[in-house]
């Protein structure tokens, strides 16, 4: 599988993954064909303002008054000026930051538990024979192929069973199995020399220190770039919570924005003013971790929807 | 957003000979025991075959039986389900809104990341911020999008109505009508994903290796010949594997339609996965939604299928 499939370069340090994530790679511009720069300027500036403008409109009209945002003709700059009184509708009166709060809650637990325990199974299937290892990984490639959508029906019924609706953990464990970071990991754990762990269980180290304290710390880049993907799916669910939490106090933020629907009416700009606060912290992650999320994009292909 | 791996990452050292693995300390001074690797791998398995394997299996057999959702039901209807599924005409309305979707979104998604990352990788001034405006969008959750566009397309006050009235269109009802209403979700996916396609092509252009466009220059050819006869030839793979990417993740489209249609109007914009959502949890038919959910599930293994083959013959 991983003969066929790999198509993109590799992350070796300083190879192409690795010029992408840092930003320029200007080295190699006399060698590029030469559109006419003005040409591309032009093009480049218009595209980038048109995939730009959904999210300034956004903006601007969480910082009108309803009654702003309601007036014809639309205007970028309103009459009477700016105010943030959306923000604070949204922050004091709506659920929203208790929604935030429970998708960093269980986004949390989902990344931390699933990171360890995919990254210990993929050591296990990289370092160990035990009886079935083989037939256990390839259960595990195959059910890549599971779309998670299909699954609404039988685990709702399981978690029914279970007396897990409207609870986080309804939430969190079916978001715990992620068969695609095992792979990624375990094609990680290949590459990393023997000879290190070799040396280590010469002194005496048993396997699960030797993991603990000389493969992961060795896999810092690529932990990373998981734990990143990860978190980012888990905070951007929308089917699996949406079917498994009806109590408005438990949902998570993508589901509750979408299904509840506040009694003051039509709120045009307490609507975009809730978006700009939901869309912010991803924003903010990704400008703290630019680097992280491009290079685990283009090196494996990780975070498709 | 889920995740898909079609690239295994290596860590640019030697890779070890997967014949032989190491022996997970048996007989030796070590915590683990003989049996080391299974310690390793069970905390995973158990979470994989209880929320994967488990409900896989029992969905294919409740898709047998007549179960509901409030727990009345559950005989074995034999293939039932899957006949009544095969002569509803809602089915095939959403199977092929569907196709109709996937490829309606899969062409502009191919075509316009290629362009930005064609024009990214210029090298001109300003790279972050060519990044960060084509990516962004990428990493809203899906909420903040459907509210974006539902507000972009309203049919007064929307900025895109606004727009088109200035050069004498519309009023639209983008989301309203038949016609149009499909268009506006594939207009808000290509926002939403297109960042993503786009890295892909950035990493494939990084890749194509400057001496290639030396030969080129020095044969003389010019700017337009060379993106028709080195460029695009050599992002061929990349974009065989945003194509079969982009295919698969367009076809079990969900979230946004529900949020920004709901299906409607009249069904136009309903999905297989909304219309399985719709037996189950408001028609209360878990058997009938599960036989569906299979149906939908066996076109996505054979077209994984098809797709592992195709790259297999390509590296052959």
């Amino acid at each position: 599988m991983s003969s066929t499939t790999s198509t993109l370069p590799a992350s070796a340090p300083g190879g192409r993954a690795d010029r992408l994530a840092r930003s320029g790679s200007r080295e190699s511009t006399s060698a590029r064909p030469r559109l006419p720069r003005a040409v591309g300027l032009v093009a480049l500036v218009v595209m980038a303002a048109l995939w730009l403008v959904p999210l300034v409109w956004a903006l601007v009209t969480a910082l009108k008054t309803e009654a702003q945002a309601a007036a014809l003709p639309l205007r970028w700059l309103p009459e009477g000026g700016f105010t943030l009184d959306s923000f604070r509708t949204v922050l004091t009166s709506s659920n929203l930051p208790l929604w935030m709060l429970n998708s960093a809650i269980t986004s949390i637990i989902i990344t931390a538990v699933t990171v360890l325990i995919s990254a210990m199974a993929a050591y296990g299937f990289s370092r160990t024979t035990f009886r079935g290892r083989k037939v256990l990984f390839a259960l595990t490639i195959a059910a890549i192929m599971v779309p998670p959508q299909i699954l609404i029906v039988p685990l709702f019924r399981e978690m029914l069973a279970l007396d897990l609706v409207d609870t986080y953990w309804g939430i969190i464990l079916p978001q715990l199995v992620a068969p695609v970071m095992v792979f990624v990991l375990k094609n990680f754990f290949d590459a990393i020399p023997v000879e290190l762990e070799e040396a280590a269980r010469m002194d005496g180290a048993g396997p699960f220190r030797i993991f603990w304290q000389i493969v992961l710390p060795l896999s810092r880049s690529v932990l990373a770039a998981v734990s990143i993907f990860v978190f980012i799916g888990a905070w951007n669910n929308f089917l699996w919570p949406f079917i498994v939490v009806n109590d408005p106090a438990l949902m998570t933020m993508p589901v509750g924005l979408a299904t509840v629907r506040n009694a003051f009416g039509v709120t045009f700009a307490a609507d975009m003013a809730g978006a700009i606060i939901a869309a912010l912290p991803l924003l903010i992650i990704f400008m703290l971790f630019q680097r992280q999320i491009i290079k685990g994009v283009a090196t494996t292909g990780l975070g498709g929807q | 957003m889920t995740t898909a791996a079609q690239v295994p990452a290596t860590a640019g050292t030697r890779p070890r000979d997967p014949s032989a693995p190491v022996r997970g300390g048996s007989g030796r001074s070590g915590s683990g025991g003989g049996n080391a690797g299974l310690w390793f791998t069970l905390p995973f398995l158990v979470v994989f075959a209880g929320f994967l394997l488990w409900p896989v299996v029992y969905g294919l057999y409740l898709a047998f039986t007549d179960a509901s959702l409030t727990g009345a039901g559950g005989d074995l209807v034999g293939f039932g389900n899957f006949g009544e599924a095969l002569g509803d005409p809602l089915v095939w309305r959403t199977l092929l809104n569907t196709v109709y979707f996937t490829i309606a979104s899969t062409i502009p998604l191919v075509v316009i990341p290629l362009v930005m990352a064609l024009l990214v990788h210029l090298g001109l001034p300003g790279q972050w911020l060519w990044r960060l405006a084509f990516f962004a969008p990428y990493l809203l959750p899906v909420t903040v999008v459907s509210l974006t566009w539902v507000w972009i397309f309203q049919p007064q006050l929307g900025l895109l109505n606004d727009w088109l009235g200035a050069v004498g269109i519309g009023p639209v009802l983008w989301l309203q009508q038949e016609s149009t209403a499909m268009w506006g979700i594939v207009i808000a996916t290509v926002w939403w994903t297109a960042g993503f396609n786009f890295l892909l092509y950035l990493a494939g252009l990084q890749g194509i290796p400057g001496h290639v466009y030396e030969a080129a220059a020095l044969d003389g050819a010019g700017p337009w010949r060379v993106l028709r006869s080195v460029t695009l030839p050599m992002l061929g793979r990349t974009t065989g594997l945003v194509v079969v990417l982009q295919l698969l993740s367009s076809l079990k489209v969900f979230d946004q339609i529900y949020q920004m249609t709901t299906g409607g109007p009249n069904n136009s914009t309903r999905s297989v996965l909304l219309y399985v959502y719709d037996q189950g949890f408001s028609g209360y038919r878990l058997g009938y939604a599960s036989a569906i959910a299979n149906i939908f599930f066996l076109i996505i293994v054979v077209l994984s299928i098809a797709q592992l083959r195709l790259f297999n013959r390509r590296e052959a």
